[in-house]
């Protein structure tokens, strides 16, 4: 059975590059087009790995992680923070909120597939 | 495994696209001396979409731009840079070169490399300390490889990330966690209302769940679907409606006791039908607020380069109107504006002069009614000057007198070339706009009226029909043919009696309805039908009016009311003056559809005027 992700994005192009780029590699993929959107489809169903993007209207990546990891579900469920800087401040967002660990964007599509390989197979 | 991400640049572009509308109305929106918080975040995030998708889809140029952009935009919106009025300036025109690079990438016209650069240099400008904001790309700072990486637990790791089987050099992605086991087993759903009191979340955004504001890009309630299919069903509907109005016509003949299931299937099938057909059209229609958005960046700009000072004011941004109007009514309606700023509104001193408030409005409005949409540009200027109009009017040579009304007055400004400007400025006055604004609006079935009053203001009203396929039509006959008059333009019909009929240097030309004298369009004289009644009492008058201008059509007799697909009379065969279209009927035969405006301007132009 294959793995579920959940690509969490408010730009279509991202989301749609990433949904396509995951799905050719044998991943399904769910489309959320921002932190509350995100929510509520974790809520729904099961994600194996949850991506997401940091600026996004209504919900931000962060509220988002600290929202995920606020439900049994997916209290440990890996997350990844999509940011456009690895400064040290984003890190240590990040890993206060929870989040498992960021690809700094722009990314290249294959370097996504390794890391989502390594991190659930 | 190479994955060919140009596929993707299409619904970037369209983004993009969308992201700079919102930031430029939101800049011209911003009040510069409080601004609102979420409206610099908006502005904030759309800078910042911008960037991470162009990055992405590698536009470098793009990315440069809107990297500078969005620093400002951040430092602005955290406090620590105070927002000051050139600035609003800065941002619009790089949003204009953004666009401009954009439209360069989507292969209308070539990228501009000195501009970008100009534009990084003119933002940075805008900080106290230029080297604040460097123009690099978007990779994050000169750690080895900070790109990724995992959070991990280690307490020896301090910043730097230890993950697995993770290139210790690569930040460009981390695990800030050992990574888990890859299996999670399905948990029941948390209750949703617990979880979500967690979440510190202003109560407004939770609360409001249903009425959440418009979300860009909105995945899963709405599909992009290519216009051409949209036509193609369309066309389709069309054909439909014709054949089933070709069925009813065919079962009107039979009994109707006897083939009753017939007749209440056909009744059916038409109500269905015309479900289908509304439903259709409505896939086409968009709100009006497409257009109208452009107007605040418009009125801004002119409204400076004039030295007015303009408040524009706009209602029912709603109202839907079908996408090929909407692409064709911009450049119109940006037209009637352009002219209520320029020539309407008065300098600020003028006004007070005259005691009105120095800031003049300018009110768009947009409504449906019978049928119709109408568009209304209006302001409270100085309305139009008739002595003025009436002069230019005799120096082109153009037949007026002193004792026209008003309203004739005004549609002179309709005239080529005609134009009442003392100076030719940059924005209005060549006199070339008018006439091409009233022909525009002519050839998508539409009209246009103007009010005016001295010294209060001038109103210009737009009504077009609500959809180009069809079309309400009132089908008369001459000789043995069928023609369709459009409703719209039908005032009332009557059999006129010999005393209401006037004659012209010996020629039956003019009727006399309730006062007024109407110029007689014979429809079988322009069209040289044969077999027609020819004596102007025995038929019957059909009174129109178009650009408020009213004529009698003279024809045979009416036939009915029916509601017409158009075809295209130019694509199936060649234009034809006087003809705006053609239909097919229930009995299979074709009806031309008159193009009354250009008729009654036929008879405008071939009748003296009354003493």
């Amino acid at each position: 059975m294959s793995k579920t992700i959940l690509a969490v994005d408010d730009s279509a192009s991202i989301r749609q590059m990433v949904a396509f780029t995951l799905k050719a590699s044998g991943y399904d993929v769910v489309e959320a087009v921002d932190g509350m959107d995100g929510l509520e489809k974790a809520k729904s169903k099961s994600f194996n790995l949850i991506l997401t993007d940091q600026n996004m209207p209504r919900m931000d990546g962060l509220m988002l992680v600290k929202g995920l990891r606020a439900l049994a579900q997916y209290k440990a469920v890996p997350i990844l923070m999509l940011t456009t800087e690895s400064s040290d401040a984003m890190k240590a967002q990040g890993k206060a909120a929870g989040a498992t660990g960021w690809l700094v964007k722009p990314f290249d599509p294959q370097k996504l597939v390794d890391i989502v390989k390594k991190v659930i197979g | 495994m190479s994955i060919d991400i140009s596929q993707f640049y299409q619904v970037f572009f369209e983004e993009a696209q969308e992201h700079l509308n919102s930031m430029e109305s939101l800049l011209v929106e911003l009040d510069i001396g409080n601004p609102d918080a979420e409206q610099l975040n908006a502005i904030f995030r759309a800078a910042h979409s911008i960037k991470g998708s162009a990055g992405t889809f590698g536009f470098t140029d793009l990315a440069e731009v809107t990297h500078v952009l969005e620093n400002l935009l951040d430092r602005i919106r955290k406090g620590e840079l105070a927002l000051r009025p050139e600035m609003i300036d800065a941002f619009l025109d790089a949003g204009d070169v953004l666009k401009e690079l954009l439209a360069a990438h989507r292969g209308n016209g070539v990228a501009d490399t000195a501009q970008v650069a100009a534009m990084c240099e003119r933002l940075s400008g805008l900080t106290v300390s230029v080297a604040e904001v460097p123009i690099v790309t978007t990779v994050a700072p000169a750690v080895a490889d900070d790109s990724w990486g995992l959070f991990d637990e280690a307490p020896a790791a301090a910043t730097e990330p230890a993950p697995a089987a993770v290139p210790a050099t690569d930040d460009s992605y981390g695990f800030f966690v050992d990574l888990p086991a890859p299996e999670v087993a399905a948990v029941p759903p948390a209750p949703t209302l617990a979880v979500a009191r967690t979440i510190a979340e202003p109560a407004v955004a939770v609360a409001d769940r249903r009425a959440a504001p418009r979300v860009g890009g909105g995945g899963e309630t709405s599909i992009r679907v290519d216009v051409d299919k949209v036509d193609q069903l369309i066309n389709l509907i069309g054909e439909l409606v014709i054949t089933q109005a070709m069925l009813a016509q065919s079962a009107a003949t039979l009994d109707p006791v006897e083939f009753e299931r017939l007749h209440n299937g056909l009744a059916q099938l038409e109500r269905n039908t015309r479900d289908m057909q509304e439903s259709v059209m409505s896939i086409r229609m968009m709100p009006i607020s497409v257009v109208f958005s452009r107007f605040p960046r418009v009125v801004r700009d002119l409204a400076q380069k004039l030295g007015k000072q303009i408040e524009l004011k706009t209602i029912g941004e709603g109202t839907e109107l079908d996408k090929s109007l909407i692409e064709r009514i911009a450049d119109p309606l940006t037209h009637l504006v352009r002219n209520s700023l320029d020539h309407g509104v008065e300098m600020p001193e003028e006004r007070v002069a005259q005691g009105k408030a120095p800031t003049g409005t300018i009110t768009l409005k947009a409504y449906h009614q019978s049928g119709n949409i109408v568009i209304e540009v209006g302001d409270d200027g100085a309305g139009l000057n008739r002595e003025k109009i009436l002069s230019k009017a005799r120096e082109k040579g153009i037949a007026v007198h002193d004792q026209m009304s008003d309203n004739e007055v005004w549609l002179l400004i309709f005239e080529a070339g005609f134009s009442t400007a003392d100076v030719v400025t940059e924005v209005s006055g060549r006199g070339v706009g008018m006439d091409v604004v009233r022909r525009n609006i002519s050839a998508m079935g539409g009209r246009v009226e103007i009010e005016s009053m001295t010294g209060i203001g001038t109103r210009m009203t737009v009504r077009l029909p609500l959809t180009l396929a069809i079309l309400d039509g009132m089908s008369v006959a001459a000789g043995k043919d069928i023609y369709i008059i459009p409703l719209g333009y039908v005032v009332e019909s009557l059999q006129a009696e010999r005393n209401m009929i006037k004659s012209v240097s010996g020629v039956e030309r003019l009727i006399q309805v309730r006062g007024e004298y109407l110029p007689v369009i014979a429809l079988y004289e322009i069209f040289g039908i044969p077999d027609t009644v020819t004596r102007l009492d025995r038929g019957i008058m059909v009174v129109l009016e178009a650009d408020g201008v009213k004529a009698a059509l003279f024809i045979d007799a009416l036939v009915g009311q029916h509601q017409v697909v158009i075809k295209s009379l130019e694509s199936n065969y060649r234009k034809v003056a006087g003809v705006s279209g053609a239909t097919i009927m229930g009995d299979g035969h074709v009806a031309l559809i008159l193009d009354v405006a250009a008729l009654v301007q036929m008879a405008k132009s071939t009748l003296p005027l009354a003493a």
